[in-house]
């Protein structure tokens, strides 16, 4: 049985404390009122170095694209809007900036709760997809996915925190919500958003919400206390059939709220634009950052001597499915791309504009971390059983994955004023902190093999025809 | 000639088929040929073969076809007869790229594909019309032919092969 040392708890709620403090000096040191803000920009700029310097010609392009978003609102009141966008012109940009600043600590918590809940989700449904297919090679690391789900727990509690938040207007996240915006009298008045407000209302939200995090965590806790009494039950399969049931219908259902939870929780942060296969393209993004995940819980575990039946053959079938869903978001990533880009739709273009402007960097530096270099670096079959280019391979589509969370929420929440810094940090800290805690103390909690699974047996024997295991003789077969 | 003469050992199971082939590797036995129904993964290791080097071929290939694709495009598209589709005038093939991302895909997956079947029956010196090279029929349907060359070692060898559980040791010339 695998113990949680002392040293790794230590360690993981040192980071959790770190995050903490990190977190709560974001927020403090966040601007409170419009003066606080100018003086912050005032303070950026006198410093007069690059980014400085770049910042001017950012503003005028976020303006710029403002200025779009406005004209295709209210195209009818268009001369009405080029008049008073003039005269409010300075006001308006500074109370602009402000909010974007105000929300920078709070994006900043978002991106990286949004990247470990979906990891800990998408772990989830891999996990019961495994049950659904019921395939044989993975059954030895059915324990090691159980525990990473435990990490579910701590993220679904701190997204309810973050959605009862927004919905009492702690944070401005999400446009939609500010005052207003589906009265038609009101000077913020949106006639684009308001024909959406079937779905995008406040109740509706945050009621999908808790339904979503609701189902996943009652299926988690279902299956890891079914899967602990397949070891001892011996009742004729009867457990593992129910666990196979309740994976299907998890499935469905998951399938369902992913695709939803994607539209509530990301593309509402740009209400005006839409994506058809958004729900997809997230669904990738967060499936080949959970293998990736998986794999180093199961190497990590495997180099401390707990999981003694996994073998070179293991790590391989995990790396190929990292390879082949690194191509597969390149994919998705892509045909959004392309649809807009040949469409050309202000609208839609909105989007790739705000990205291509402002985040160029991180925008197009993605698709390297996310596509060339795991193809290049995961494509000979040899280096996939070896741990050390699959932890390589590995920390870059974590990192590129994060950056694609990032891209997806920041140009919405914070706009021109986004930077790597105290905030961001912490809150990666912060999490990585809950998650070693919560994943460990949960794998310390079950017997490392599940011993009544039907195809234990075939999961120890599982070895991949062209590799050979290193530590074993040739011909074990 | 003595070593033009051949033993074939059948086996009618893959398994058996692997094992019986370790066995006779293990003996220092040189093994000429097997003849399968089907591939069975690892027996080119058992045997004892040089890894296949076609993966490596295919790669290239592929970027054979990325680099076809970028230049017919460019010659088709831009050089030749620029078009002004959908409100995008071809000036370069860089502002133009996005579109033709599918056309690198394709060509780079229909040159790797096949080019790689083509090396693949050139390798294995096959062509349109050529005489069946297996030496027994049942090895189309549901045997195993293990081809091993006899050099004044006949009884020795049949006697390995009986122990390996073969269904059928013939000794036959070679032509």
């Amino acid at each position: 049985m695998y113990q949680f040392s002392g040293k790794l708890k230590t360690f993981s709620l040192a980071l959790i404390v770190v995050g903490l403090v990190g977190i709560a000096y974001s927020f403090y040191s966040a601007p409170k009122t419009v003066e606080e803000a100018k003086e912050i920009i005032a303070h950026q700029a006198s410093h007069g170095d690059s980014h400085g310097a770049s910042h001017g010609e950012v503003k005028k392009d976020a303006h710029a694209q403002e200025g779009n978003d406005h004209h295709n609102a209210t195209d009818n009141h268009h001369s009405d809007a080029q008049n008073t966008h003039g005269a409010h012109h300075d006001a308006a940009h500074d109370e602009h900036v402000f909010h974007q600043l105000q929300n920078k600590p709070w994006s900043a918590l978002y991106v990286s709760l949004f990247f470990f809940l979906g990891i800990s989700l998408l772990v989830l449904a891999f996990y019961a997809a495994q049950r659904v297919a019921q395939s044989g090679w993975s059954i030895v690391l059915f324990r090691v996915m159980e525990a990473i789900t435990a990490n579910l727990v701590p993220t679904s509690i701190i997204m309810l925190i973050v959605v009862v938040a927004a919905v009492m207007h702690w944070n401005h996240m999400f446009p939609w919500m500010a005052e207003g915006v589906f009265d038609p009298t009101s000077e913020n008045y949106d006639a684009i958003v308001d024909g959406k407000s079937w779905w995008m209302n406040v109740p509706g939200w945050a009621i999908r919400s808790v339904v979503y995090l609701l189902l996943w965590n009652v299926y988690r806790w279902m299956i890891r206390k079914n899967s602990i009494k397949e070891d001892t039950a011996n009742d004729g399969g009867k457990t593992f059939k129910f666990n196979y049931n309740s994976s299907v219908v998890f499935i469905f259902i998951f399938m369902i709220t992913e695709s939803m939870m994607s539209w509530d929780w990301i593309m509402g942060l740009d209400p005006h634009w839409f994506s058809t296969l958004f729900g997809w393209y997230v669904l990738a993004s967060l499936l080949v950052s959970a293998l990736t995940v998986i794999a180093f819980v199961t190497i990590y575990l495997r180099s401390k001597g707990a999981l003694p039946a996994v073998n070179d053959s293991h790590i391989h079938d995990l790396a190929k499915f990292m390879f082949g869903f690194s191509v597969f978001w390149t994919y998705l990533w892509f045909a959004q791309f392309m649809l807009i880009w040949y469409a050309d739709i202000p609208e839609e273009t909105t989007y790739f504009v705000a990205r291509f402007n402002e985040y160029k960097l991180p925008f197009l530096a993605m698709v390297g971390m996310n596509f060339a270099f795991p193809i290049l670096l995961l494509l000979n079959s040899d280096f996939k059983s070896i741990p050390w280019f699959v932890v390589i391979g590995g920390l870059v589509i974590l990192a590129g994955h994060y950056i694609d969370i990032f891209v997806m929420v920041m140009p919405a929440t914070v706009g021109a004023q986004w930077s790597f810094g105290i905030p961001e940090i912490s809150s990666l800290l912060f999490f990585i902190g809950i998650f070693i805690y919560a994943t460990f103390s949960s794998f310390a909690k079950a017997n490392p093999i599940p011993q009544g699974n039907p195809y234990l047996e075939e999961s120890e024997h599982f070895h991949y025809y062209n590799i050979e295991h290193r530590g074993e003789s040739s011909d074990h077969h | 000639m003595e070593s033009s003469k051949v033993i074939h050992a059948f086996y009618n199971d893959d398994e058996i088929l692997m094992d019986a082939v370790k066995a006779v590797k293990a003996e220092h036995h040189h093994i000429e040929e097997v003849f399968c129904p089907f591939p069975v993964h690892g027996l080119d290791k058992a045997m004892g073969l040089a890894p296949t080097r076609l993966a490596i071929t295919a790669f290239m290939y592929g970027i054979t076809g990325l680099a076809v694709a970028i230049w017919m495009t460019n010659y088709m598209m831009i050089q030749d007869w620029p078009q002004d589709i959908g409100g995008k005038p071809n000036f370069t093939w860089w502002a133009n790229m996005p579109a033709f991302v599918p056309i690198m895909f394709e060509l780079t997956v229909f040159f790797a594909a096949h080019l790689m079947v083509i090396t693949f029956y050139m390798r294995s010196r096959l062509w349109p019309f050529k005489e069946a090279e297996n030496p027994d029929p049942r090895t189309t349907d549901d045997h195993f032919l293990m081809e091993i060359p006899v050099h004044n070692n006949e009884a020795e060898l049949t006697a390995l092969l009986e122990t390996t559980g073969a269904v059928e040791i013939n000794v036959v010339d070679k032509h």
